[in-house]
């Protein structure tokens, strides 16, 4: 299993100009990333439809590549997702799964079948023409500039060491450092779109 | 009473309305109501499909979209509205996305007791969520379609336009 900054740490050697949702990676990522205008990260929003996001950005920006770490527990309440990417095909979309097993943020409870489920596989079969899973971290960070260099739509599934909450919500440390309308609002900015 | 073919709510009217406001994606799921529409939209260039596998996957699609700098439009049943409660909650309140939701009124009836409860539930469920909406059942109400794209844009929220039309050859 890798730490979940070691992963990130990793990709940003290579980031480039991607844009990135980093969903529950951002608690690492907001100290890591050297472009945060062109980070979404909007949590919380609702469970089940970050993979979805990140692909409806992908196709509205087809020229920049779009990066997201997702998580086992939000791409199971909605794995039909991953037919609708695969669907597509979008070259520059690049998915990247944050596996731990459990739902880590209500007390470390496993996912269904959490060890025994190969999320790269489920890809594969889904229309993923790339998909990868890699349980440590040399083996990723020999791997990730050849997968960012290729065509998407690539699935990366990582198995990362839980990181469980207990405390009650109202006294987790926020992860935030900008509100959704910002992030947004540089978002827009950094790439030019007017609404 | 009978109604005459013209009085009813075309396709091409639809389609029609959806270019008429710049819609770039058509995030959808089908229904019972929109197969003709469905074929007319897949030949149509100006506009991208994106078939989803459950409708909450919907919102979420349509915000990436938004965010991107495209113009989406959501098309799913009035069932498959009410399962997506906390994505529309999540994503498309709680992002501030101008979206129509395009929803066929299943059950739908003028006339006597509405008997399907799909449609018994719809509108109280977006008055629960405080989405305005519009009913759209003839070539006559299309320019309510224009009227949802608008007030979206303007509220920066989803506005939804119920389509009560399921038996009258929508889907030809």
């Amino acid at each position: 299993m890798i730490e979940t900054a070691e992963i990130l740490k990793v990709f940003q050697q290579y980031r480039g100009d991607a844009i990135v949702v980093p969903g529950k990676g951002a608690r690492y990522w907001n100290d890591i990333s050297t472009r945060p205008n062109r980070d979404v990260h909007l949590m919380p929003v609702a469970m089940g439809g970050r993979a979805s996001f990140a692909f409806g950005l992908a196709l509205a920006q087809p020229d920049k590549k779009v990066v997201l770490f997702d998580t086992e527990g939000d791409l199971l309440m909605g794995l039909g997702t991953l037919s609708t990417i695969a669907e597509h095909q979008p070259k520059n979309f690049y998915h990247f799964l944050l596996d731990n097993e459990c739902y880590a943020t209500t007390g470390g409870q496993p996912v269904p079948n959490a060890k025994h489920i190969a999320y790269d596989v489920i890809a594969r079969g889904a229309g993923y023409p790339h998909a990868y899973a890699y349980d440590n971290l040399e083996s990723f960070a020999i791997n990730v500039e050849r997968i960012l260099s290729q065509p998407g739509p690539a699935f990366v599934a990582l198995k990362i060491v839980p990181e469980i909450e207990n405390e009650p919500i109202g006294r987790r440390k926020r992860w935030t450092t900008r509100t959704r309308e910002q992030v947004l609002k540089d978002l827009w900015q950094e790439l030019g779109i007017t609404h | 009473m009978t109604q005459s073919h013209e009085a009813l709510l075309s396709p091409e009217t639809v389609l029609g309305e959806m270019k008429k406001n710049d819609i770039t994606h058509v995030v959808s799921l089908p229904d019972s109501e929109t197969n003709w529409l469905y074929v007319l939209m897949k030949a149509e260039p100006s506009l991208t499909l994106v078939a989803v596998s459950r409708e909450g996957l919907a919102h979420s699609a349509a915000a990436g979209l938004f965010v991107g700098g495209k113009r989406p439009i959501i098309l799913i049943q009035n069932t498959g509205l009410m399962e997506s409660g906390d994505s529309l909650r999540g994503w498309g309140l709680g992002l501030n996305i101008p979206v129509v939701l395009l929803v066929g009124y299943r059950g739908w009836t003028r006339h006597g007791v509405t008997q399907d409860t799909a449609a018994v539930y719809t509108e109280r469920f977006l008055n629960a969520f405080g989405i305005n909406y519009y009913l759209v059942e003839n070539n006559g109400d299309a320019p309510r379609i224009s009227m949802a794209c608008e007030e979206a844009r303007k509220t920066r929220r989803p506005v939804a336009v119920l389509v009560g039309d399921e038996y009258h050859g929508f889907n030809r």
